[in-house]
């Protein structure tokens, strides 16, 4: 295989740098050949070249639905990008339950929901219940935590109480339904909560979802994003060692504060 | 039957689930909730907003909620305000919304009630309803019915009109039943939203206007097609019979109504959705309204090969439960869902056992089948396989319905194309295997036969458990989607009133003649 030149990436169909993407899109113009032609059109002007359109289709009323090929001319330099990830060491439920054990000495409680209103609790459920995802357990199987699963559209004030009610280290938001954005601004709210409360810094914020990143977290305020494929045991990971790590933070002798 | 099932153990399960709605109903016969209470006065006419916006028949029922006024039922109150004034009963509305008048001067204390003042009101609203049902057989039996499974799809996009437009591209590719799926909190709000919307969240909210918009919009593809294309929306939440009258009014076809569904994923008390569920499934059987029950939803929480046999359960108490709202077999769409972890072994297998074990237990029920969406993953091109693996298991198994699955769920709300694709992938598969279902036996003694005689044997268990220790109780121990939940919590519980001695509801006492069900233990069972 010819090298691979990292400063200059492309899409890869079936050899190095042909830069072949494929399209699925519709337009809301009647199928025939203008439609054909507009959707080619359309392609060029996304940056791409030699654009194909293989397939187009007819979804009554006035829409059409094609399939493109391009070649995409752009490319992205690999060794200057930045992509934030949460900083965590893999452990499993056993070794994360002995470190929190050993080096904290006490339960972590965490603090969840699904807030706004959304309702779908697929995500958090996963992480949370007892019953856990692929094969692993969720937080409440977990010995060394204290997991509260609020379950579906939580206020956010509610979140917040039950937070100091039960003096969380930890707060998970799940949000799943994210259409036209409402989970920004939810979640950017909960955020305004936690800091009029005074109790921002004393909790570790996460949020997840499938359409959150960790970058996207940070740059809401939160301490980490999970996105989807996420298991019980990566979160479990974070908490624990972030709540160490935290410890060590605000001792005197560090004198360090977030 | 051609899992050659034990009729023995299926008896013993119907004899369950029926003493446990029978439990269920005693509670419900001597209740009544606002929401019930809001219905009648939508049904005697009363429509429209105060001032505030508030929709009317909350500012009655609230004012008369406050006065103690309920048990006897609203309805005794508005005839003998109507009798007095000779006002109509959406003016005598108006007047209380403005503190014109004071419902509670024309209570039984004043008087002998005179029922017959709104008995033209009542007779119009179910003239309109019948004329619904009428009008619904002669599109039936004069444009295509479709074919079973029938083919139905989704649209959320927040603005009823841009609905219109996407469910009509929808029907044209071949969809049998269009589905508004609502604004997601809808089913939390203790009131009908009013009004065209063209905002929302996750979906679209049901509003009796924007059910009539969809109709107009389905019935002139309908024409244009040759095809009856069926409209779909959500009794379920606070407002379950209030949302059944606006669909009996407008010529909804389906209707999702499940016995349990808002106490267990909702957190809506039990007191309040029994009673909600019991008027609210009636007036879908007046109307002639499938209902499609919410058993999919375990699934999500629960795992399907593990908790199979509750979905098996709850069929069955939701069968027993829509018997005594008045709903014949063949209005009573059962629910289950193609959920078991694709990364199983034989997972296609047990599928196939649980859709074909429904199906053969309820041989009358235009079953619901509902799509994988817990292992999508955003890989779209897995999805659409999965997709096409739920399809074949549905034609395989003579599914009544089939809610397509979406090969970008978990990413977002169907977009146009989305749609189309999905429906090319079912129609392709139920016209190649079209036959499939005919021309297969299963192995006596097989991993299929045997993981549906298992399954029923749990369930016959678990009905044992639920009747002995009461549907309530049992519901507080988490048996159903591994979520508990207690008689006296969750949302709902202050609109639950007892009925007194003289309590009257006209539609329930016209319904119930109608439909044959005396107040009795024993309902119909047709």
């Amino acid at each position: 295989m010819p090298q691979v030149d990292l400063k200059n990436i492309r899409p890869y169909g079936d050899s190095l740098d042909d830069g072949r993407v494929q399209l699925g899109f519709s337009l809301p113009i009647r199928y025939g050949p203008e439609a054909k032609e507009a959707a080619r059109q359309l392609v060029i002007k996304m940056g791409f070249e030699s654009v194909d359109v293989v397939s187009a289709h007819d979804l009554g009323g006035h829409f059409t639905y094609f399939v493109v090929y391009g070649k995409c001319t752009h490319s992205v330099d690999v060794t200057s990008l930045r992509a934030p990830r949460v900083q965590v060491e893999q452990m499993d439920f056993f070794k994360i339950n002995d470190l929190v054990r050993d080096k904290l000495g006490r339960k972590i409680t965490v603090v969840a929901a699904c807030t706004g209103s959304d309702a779908h609790t697929v995500g958090i459920d996963a992480i949370i219940n007892m019953k856990g995802y692929a094969g692993e357990y969720g937080l409440e199987r977990y010995p060394w935590f204290r997991a509260h699963n609020l379950g579906a559209q939580v206020p956010n004030e509610t979140l917040v109480a039950k937070a100091i009610d039960a003096d969380a280290d930890a707060i998970l938001v799940s949000q799943v339904v994210t259409q036209k954005n409402v989970h920004i601004a939810n979640m950017t709210r909960l955020v305004d909560l936690l800091e009029a409360e005074g109790i921002r810094d004393d909790v570790i914020l996460i949020a997840g979802g499938p359409r959150i990143t960790h970058e996207l977290a940070l740059e809401l305020g939160y301490d980490a994003g999970f996105g989807p494929g996420t298991l019980p045991s990566h979160v479990a990971a974070y908490i624990a060692q972030e709540m160490i790590r935290k410890e060590h933070r605000t001792s005197p002798e560090l004198g360090e504060e977030r | 039957m051609k899992l050659d099932l034990d009729i023995s153990t299926i008896d013993r399960c119907r004899e369950c689930a029926g003493s446990i709605a029978d439990q269920i109903m005693e509670h419900v016969r001597g209740v009544t909730t606002t929401t019930c209470e809001r219905t009648v006065l939508r049904l005697l006419g009363v429509d429209g907003v105060d001032h505030a916006g508030v929709p009317l028949p909350n500012v009655v029922v609230d004012t008369a909620h406050k006065a103690g006024l309920l048990a006897d039922g609203i309805a005794t109150y508005i005839a003998q305000a109507v009798a007095s004034t000779g006002l109509r009963p959406q003016q005598v509305a108006e007047k209380v919304a403005c503190r014109q008048m004071d419902l509670a001067g024309f209570g039984p204390a004043a008087g002998d009630c005179d029922r017959s003042a709104v008995s033209d009101a009542v007779t119009a609203s179910l003239s309109r309803i019948r004329e619904n049902v009428a009008k619904r057989r002669d599109y039936l039996s004069q444009l295509d019915p479709g074919t079973e499974p029938l083919i139905y799809v989704i649209v959320a996009t927040g603005n009823i009109y841009e609905d219109v437009e996407q469910a009509q591209s929808a029907a044209k590719a071949g969809a049998d039943i269009i589905a508004v799926i609502r604004s997601t909190a809808q089913s939390l709000l203790d009131y009908v939203p009013y009004g065209a919307t063209t905002e929302g969240y996750g979906g679209t909210y049901a509003t009796q206007e924007n059910f009539r918009i969809m109709r107009r919009g389905l019935d002139s593809v309908s024409v244009e097609t040759g095809r009856y294309v069926r409209l779909v929306n959500y009794c379920s939440g606070l407002c379950m019979p209030e949302i059944a009258a606006m669909g009996a009014l407008e010529r909804l076809d389906m209707m999702l109504n499940d016995s349990m569904y808002g106490i267990l994923f909702r957190d809506i008390n039990m007191k309040r959705t029994f009673a909600d569920q019991y008027f609210s499934r009636m007036i879908n059987a007046y109307a002639g309204i499938i209902i499609n029950t919410g058993e999919d939803n375990y699934l999500t929480t629960a795992d399907a090969y593990d908790e199979a046999h509750t979905v098996l359960a709850s069929q069955f108490i939701n069968e027993a439960l829509a018997h005594r709202s008045g709903l014949p077999d063949s209005q009573i769409g059962l629910g289950h869902a193609f959920e078991t972890n694709p990364e199983m072994k034989d997972g296609f297998l047990y599928e196939v056992a649980q859709a074909q074990m429904a199906r053969d237990i309820f041989p009358n029920a235009p079953l619901k089948y509902m799509p994988p969406t817990k292992y999508m993953t955003g890989d779209i091109f897995r999805g659409y396989l999965l997709n096409g693996m739920f399809n074949l298991a549905g034609i395989m198994t003579g599914q009544s319905i089939q809610l397509l699955g979406m090969l970008t769920e978990a990413i977002h709300t169907p977009h146009v194309h989305d749609r189309y694709l999905a429906i090319k992938n079912a129609k392709y598969v139920f016209s190649n295997a079209r036959h499939l279902g005919e021309d297969i036996i299963f192995r006596p003694g097989g991993i299929i036969q045997r993981r549906a005689e298992q399954v029923l044997g749990d369930t016959a268990r678990m009905l044992e458990h639920v009747r002995e220790r009461g549907l309530m109780e049992s519901m507080g121990e988490g048996l159903f989607a591994g979520i508990a939940r207690t008689p006296d919590g969750g949302r709902g519980l202050d609109g639950v009133v007892a009925r007194s001695d003289g309590y009257w509801n006209p539609f329930e006492e016209a319904m119930s003649k109608e439909l044959g069900l005396v107040a009795s233990v024993n309902p119909s069972r047709r």
